[in-house]
């Protein structure tokens, strides 16, 4: 078994301890690597109902098999997992750069943090030797100014670093872990988790060998990626990058405004990728071994926010922006570079601010919750102040939007659920999925709550390969497929970017797994691997009491308040009937039972019979 | 000692550099029939996002990590100008890294002698430079660096004066 590091490191920040464990060959089979791998030791390493902040609950790093390896982009990735503190379902998410194949040199394939320090510290990986060391001096860093005083006193600057911010320190829902400055482990709030263990950074320094089966197989294949990567299918991000985005979901009526108000946006030329690309960006950079390069660093010029510096991706330029219905990029881009420093999701971020701009303009938050401040929609120093205040839990409204859009509605009451736009705790991303309904079905179905990127279910939708505008019998099968591909792809850490070079889909995968292990897999494998991870993902949400039918839903506007927009897309909403039809069909198409659960039968197609007992009893402990 | 214009080095263009360290992942593979990048015998730098730069030994005239060395265990090929190291006479003591200026010659984490970038010469080509995505890196002598300076200076020159006459 090469290209992994055969070893799971295990630290108990209570008592201090590390140890490590084999990675069995069986487990990488099954489980390949990066979200697959993390879920299976979550499930294996967490007590049933224990809180995401409760010291029980790990939080897992993972390495994947191709970490540390030439490969371009799964070369560079590692995964986080563990319970969230947004949706408490599964959470995951990943990052790229340069922190994942350093943790691999390292020496390992996984780490798994357990307990809580009584200090904050931050954990010191140097190949076999782990040391807890003091971050007192730390607090309130942002992640980047940890990841300079860490590699200044340890006295290397190729060490790398990943680290939270304040936000992650006071519990942010959506605190996010950030390595290499602007690369986040964005979604379901792992920096928060990381918070409530006192663990302020992992820096890590690996100068191990990563060998491969077949180099001169592995050499090649790489060869032919790289000459991919020139190409057609990576143009989008070589160019204008992921805004682009923004005038094409626009021309569709899809790009949600004003907190899913509007499905077009008026302000939509001044923030377009083109615009960004024009007035903006200074350079384009990369990621370790990558031949794409995708980071987008835009650099404000003068105004206000002159010098403000941030890579700009859509979902967060979205939801800082039109979500908010902020129509000025240099606001978008300082916003951006805040959410970077004290450490939380640019999209959730966004979202939320938006969800407490449409309970301002409808009167269920006044000035004086907000402290004198005017939210209204389009307010991009009212934008800015909120995500200072969220971002350090500063005041009553900050405080409460750090909890998130599902648990600050129950907090402020009056109604304002209806304006939150999150599934099952986790806030939309930049598709109006009410014209967008393949997307719907998905976000509503995917284990770790409201995601574009857990089955990319909009992309049939964006592309027109379907009726957008109706969700009918198939679709749960385009779910489930896209699911179990990206499952693959996340095991693997492959960056999603990159996922048209692979011409020949989970062929090519198998290859390249095979190349670098040794083991022998073949695309079905690899398809069966995704789908058990899936089910195994519902498996945890169901023993979590968070993983059955009534639990796969859609935010209140997207199923009561129809698209107001002229156009194409006017009076478009998901209706309650062909939005259960649509989830009968997935059930169906996955194996489960009508209310969601996966059959006895199922599992145990799926080697994952040693679970059935959570299955047994409905759900129920 | 070698002509100028015969000594050919990887020279990393700060312009197009965007520090994705494949230069570095490739020399490894190449090299040391690994993926290790700290066994590489060229660096990529990242300064902030906007500075980027791989460095490799420049194959300077009268070299200081020759110079430096007290047990000869360096010296400098006639033509090429390629660093060799004898590893039976280096003893890993580090003067010649404290020497160069530019962080070229490392330690060898495993071998504990010291090494340094030989342009590959038993393949013909610098691997990074194969494999460098941006085109960044360059196999040139110096002199060919100069006219590519003196040719951008002049076309900076040209533009410029082109758009004043067009004002």
């Amino acid at each position: 078994m090469l290209a992994y590091a055969g070893r799971i490191l295990r630290v108990d920040l209570s008592s201090g301890k590390a140890e490590t464990e084999p990675l069995t060959e069986e487990m990488a089979k099954k489980y390949i690597g990066g979200i697959g791998l993390g879920i299976r030791l979550l499930m294996d390493n967490s007590k049933p109902g224990s809180d995401a902040f409760d010291p029980d609950n790990p939080l897992i790093f993972v390495t994947g098999p191709l970490s540390g390896t030439m490969g371009p982009t799964a070369g560079n990735g590692y995964a986080v997992v563990s319970k969230s503190p947004a949706t408490g379902s599964v959470a995951e998410s990943k990052a790229h750069g340069f922190f994942g194949p350093e943790l691999k040199r390292a020496g390992y394939d996984a780490v798994i943090f357990t307990g809580k320090s009584e200090k904050l510290v931050y954990a010191w990986i140097d190949d076999d030797s782990v040391h807890l060391l003091d971050a007192q001096h730390l607090k309130g860093k942002s992640p980047y100014e940890a990841d300079e005083i860490i590699k200044e006193e340890l006295g290397d600057h190729y060490i790398r670093v990943s680290a939270i911010g304040e936000a992650g320190e006071k519990l942010v829902r959506y605190a996010s872990i950030i390595n290499d400055e602007f690369r986040a482990i964005g979604r379901t709030g792992m920096g928060a988790v990381m918070g409530s263990k006192n663990l302020k950074a992992v820096a890590v320094r690996g100068t191990k060998d990563v060998n491969v089966a077949d180099l001169e197989g592995f050499k090649e294949f790489i060869k032919t990626i790289h000459e991919r990567m020139k190409g057609p299918a990576t143009r989008k991000y070589r160019t204008l990058g992921t805004p682009e985005n923004v005038l094409v979901l626009n021309a569709l009526a899809a790009l949600p405004t004003r907190n899913f108000t509007q499905a077009t946006f008026e302000g939509a030329e001044k923030v377009s990728g083109e615009y960004l690309n024009e007035h903006y960006v200074k350079k384009i950079i990369g990621c370790a071994t990558c031949a794409m390069r995708c980071d987008h660093v835009a650099v404000v010029p003068e105004g206000p926010y002159k010098g403000s510096t941030s890579r700009m991706e859509f979902e967060c330029l979205w939801a800082l922006g039109p979500s908010c219905g902020v129509d000025r990029l240099d606001a978008i881009i300082e916003a951006m570079r805040l959410c970077n420093h004290y450490g939380t999701d640019g999209i959730s971020t966004g979202v939320t601010i938006g969800f407490a701009m449409d309970l301002y303009e409808n009167g269920i938050l006044t000035k004086e919750n907000t402290e004198g401040l005017d939210l209204r929609f389009g307010n991009h120093e009212a934008l800015i102040e909120m995500v200072k205040k969220i971002g350090s839990r500063d005041g009553w409204l900050g405080d409460v939007l750090g909890e998130g859009t599902k648990l600050a509605a129950e907090k402020i009451g009056k109604g304002a659920e209806k304006y939150a736009c999150h599934i099952k705790g986790l806030e939309l991303p930049g598709y109006d999925i009410r014209g967008l309904k393949t997307a719907a079905l998905g976000f509503a179905v995917s284990f770790r709550g409201a995601c574009h990127l857990r089955a990319g279910s909009y992309s049939p939708d964006v592309k027109g390969k379907v009726n957008r505008f109706a969700i009918e019998k198939g679709r749960g099968k385009i779910v489930m497929e896209g699911e179990d591909l990206y499952n693959v792809v996340d095991s693997l850490i492959l960056c999603k970017f990159s996922r048209g070079t692979y011409y020949d889909g989970l062929e090519d995968m198998a290859n390249y797994y095979t190349l670098a292990t040794g083991l022998k897999t073949s695309a079905e494998e690899l398809r069966k691997a995704g789908e058990r991870i899936n089910n195994l993902a519902r498996l945890f949400n169901i023993r979590e009491g968070v993983g059955t039918r009534e639990f796969d839903t859609l935010p209140t506007k997207i199923m009561n308040a129809p698209i107001p927009d002229e156009g194409v897309a006017k009076g478009s909403v998901v209706g309650k009937e062909e939005f259960e039809l649509g989830l009968d069909d997935y059930y169906t198409t996955r194996g489960w039972t009508k209310k969601g659960f996966p059959t006895i039968n199922k599992l145990k197609e799926l080697d994952l019979g040693e679970f059935a007992s959570i299955v047994k009893n409905g759900g129920k402990k | 000692m070698a002509k100028l214009h015969e000594k050919k080095f990887v020279s990393g263009d700060p312009e197009k550099c965007i520090g994705c360290c494949v230069c570095e992942y490739a020399c490894s593979m190449v090299k040391e029939k690994t993926f290790n990048p700290t066994k590489a015998r060229i660096r990529a730098i990242r300064l902030g996002p906007l500075v980027n730069l791989a460095v490799a030994c420049r194959l300077c005239e009268d070299p200081a990590c020759v110079a430096a060395c007290p047990r000869d265990a360096l010296a400098q090929e006639e033509g090429t100008g390629i660093i060799g190291v004898d590893d039976d006479k280096c003893n890993g003591c580090g003067w010649c890294i404290e020497a160069c200026d530019y962080g070229a010659i490392m330690l060898h984490p495993e071998t504990k002698v010291v090494y340094v970038c030989d342009t590959c010469k038993e393949l013909g080509e610098p691997q990074c430079v194969e494999w460098c995505p941006e085109e960044a890196l360059d196999f040139v002598t110096a002199d060919v660096l100069a006219q590519k300076a003196r040719r951008t200076a002049v076309k900076k020159l040209f533009q410029e004066s082109v758009e004043k006459a067009s004002e």
